[in-house]
């Protein structure tokens, strides 16, 4: 996957999270705790999420990797370079 | 003999909420219910052709659609659902009513700031004070969690009517014990009905029930009806086995009950030494009788125009067991139909809670039941048309019900709808497997027992799992 595609799933998962959320003007670099208002139940979706689609684990120290759009994606890259996108 | 990830006990808004979470991501997941309905505390029922509520007055928590913050919209996202899929239609105004002297609240809370501006002049900036400290109060924070609420709002507030006048709706709506509250429930009780706000769903709480039955099985869970878990089997420090009422066998690696702290330790079979009985770390004591009055009009037309009032007669407000079958000095009046709909709710209703003695009414004598239920009926509507607009000649039907009600249809001991004072906030028991959720978590009312589901669920039985499986021979 490439971080466009990666960049990709992770709205496709917040967009199940907060479906009544408009996502067209997220910003990559602005935590997304403060765009949404995610909380740490939030987090815990979106690394559950991960696992359950792709298999992805994320420890539990690394959950700060997530803050931003950006961070996550470069987090994610080197875990997901080899998987197809779903 | 089936094996599931996990088994939760009970199908009320808590068990249901942690069963979706644990389906969602695919655990085989279990819902065993004693009963033959789902809903427990707050199910619904159909008498001579009319469909009633059991508990619901009002959903609180509530806040607008688009609203990111509050337990409401945690849960929301939490379940996948979208705020419509609860249909909530908010409150017209409610009141606290005492001897002489009235409070309004609706879901702004700028509103009740000014009238307790109105009403206890001396009492502005002391209140300002109070509900700084409720929104800055932090759940997590163990310190004060526990603190006496009294001591903490008498601290702030003066006037000891305007404390009263507070607490009454509060310990209505999730007091768990006698005089007084845990200022975190306070806390959070505060936010819940005063800042956050009151809503209902026009067709009564099966439209959340519903859903929520039918999110569980689309996603894959198992609901068993009429499946009573009698005892656990314990081997070493786990839950090795679930005996159901029939004799049937069931396991599980993890077990999630929300059967409450008393009723779930009774039913693990172990040799654990007894807990301390210090009446304050027994099963709670605070039940209610419930009178629902149905009417020929809409309330509105016979002048009762408010959401809900929660009143009191005395000189003090007393939140305690009461000697007698029930305390009629206090009680809250909700007429179901005072909600912003967007079409009328067919029948008029007037419903009434009143604090109420359990003991008192399990030692009636089968024969005295039925006219004790209608004697004390009607002085809980006598005593509340004191505070609303009379509406006696109109009522076509009444139900009541009683703590022995609720004690036979939800196994909670003493009938006690809140549960014990103790909360055990961590969920943990003594076993590794087995964890209670709802009522005695913590978190009560509707909202409340889905969001314990929920965080229970991701604590114990999502977040670890992975670390659990590797640990295990
Ligand atoms: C009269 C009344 C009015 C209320 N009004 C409101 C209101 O207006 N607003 C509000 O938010 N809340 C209200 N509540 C409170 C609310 O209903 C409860 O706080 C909430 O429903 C608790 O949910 P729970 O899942 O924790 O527990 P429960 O609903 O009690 O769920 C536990 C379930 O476990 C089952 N069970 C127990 N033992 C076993 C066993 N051994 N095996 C299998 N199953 C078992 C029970 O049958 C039950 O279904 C009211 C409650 C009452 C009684």
């Amino acid at each position: 996957m490439t971080p466009v595609e990666i960049k990709a799933v992770i709205l496709d998962i917040l967009e199940g999270i907060a479906p009544d959320e408009d996502l067209s003007d997220l910003k990559d670099d602005v935590p997304l705790r403060e765009q949404l208002e995610l909380d740490s139940m939030d987090f815990l979706d979106i690394v559950m999420e991960l696992r359950k689609r792709y298999r992805v684990q994320i420890p539990e120290d690394d959950y700060v990797q997530l803050a931003t759009m950006n961070s996550t994606v470069n987090y994610l890259s080197p875990m997901m370079k080899d998987l197809e996108k779903a | 003999m089936s094996h599931y990830d996990t088994i939760i006990i009970g199908a009320g808004m808590s068990g249901l909420a942690a069963g979706i979470r644990l389906a969602y991501y695919d655990q085989r997941v279990c819902i065993l219910e004693r009963h033959t309905t789902i809903g427990g505390l707050n199910s619904f029922y159909r008498l001579d052709g009319r469909n009633y509520d059991v508990g619901l007055h009002a959903v609180t928590n509530f806040t607008s659609k688009g609203a990111r913050k509050g337990p409401l919209a945690r849960l929301l996202r939490q379940l996948r659902f979208s705020w419509d899929d609860f249909c909530l239609s908010p409150q017209i105004g409610s009141t606290i009513a005492f001897p002489g002297i009235s409070l309004r609240f609706n879901n702004n809370f700028e509103f009740l700031r000014s009238e307790v501006h109105r009403n206890f002049p001396g009492e502005k900036d002391n209140f300002a004070r109070l509900a700084e400290t409720v929104v800055e109060y932090d759940d997590l924070d163990e310190r004060v969690a526990r603190c006496s609420a009294r001591t903490i709002v008498s601290d702030i507030i003066q006037d000891p009517l305007l404390v009263d006048m507070l607490f009454c709706p509060l310990m209505f709506y999730g007091s768990a014990r006698e005089n007084d509250m845990d200022f975190a429930q306070f806390s959070i009780m505060f936010r819940s009905i005063f800042m956050e706000g009151l809503a209902r769903p026009w067709a009564g709480v099966r439209v959340i029930l519903k859903n929520l039955v039918r999110r569980f099985k689309q996603l894959g869970g198992e609901l068993r009806l009429r499946a009573g878990v009698q005892r656990m089997e314990v081997e070493r420090d786990r839950v090795s086995r679930i005996i159901l009422d029939d004799g049937t066998l069931i396991e599980g690696d993890r077990v999630l009950s929300s059967a409450g702290w008393f009723e779930t330790m009774r039913m693990c079979a172990d040799d654990r030494p007894s807990q301390p009985q210090a009446p304050e770390a027994g099963p709670g004591q605070l039940s209610f009788v419930e009178s629902v009055s149905v009417l020929d009009s809409e309330p509105r037309e016979l002048g009762c125009d408010r959401t809900i009032v929660f009143y009191n007669d005395s000189s003090n407000f007393h939140w305690r067991k009461p000697d007698e079958l029930v305390d009629v000095r206090s009680g809250v009046i909700c007429c179901p139909n005072n909600f912003a709909y967007d079409q009328p709710l067919g029948d008029g209703l007037v419903r009434i809670t009143a604090l109420a003695n359990f003991d008192r009414w399990k030692h009636l004598p089968a024969t005295a039941y039925q006219a004790a239920k209608r004697a004390c009926n009607q002085k809980m509507v006598e005593s509340a048309v004191r505070f609303i607009a009379d509406f006696r000649p109109h009522i076509v039907a009444t139900d009541t019900f009683t703590p022995t009600t609720i004690r036979r249809f939800t196994g909670h001991e003493n009938g006690a709808v809140y549960g014990t004072p103790e909360k055990r906030w961590s969920g943990t028991t003594h076993l590794k497997n087995l964890f209670i959720c709802g009522t005695d978590q913590g978190f009560v009312g509707i909202i409340g027992a889905m969001f314990s589901g929920i965080a229970m669920a991701n604590r114990h039985l999502l977040m670890q799992r992975q670390d659990d499986r590797d640990a295990k021979p």
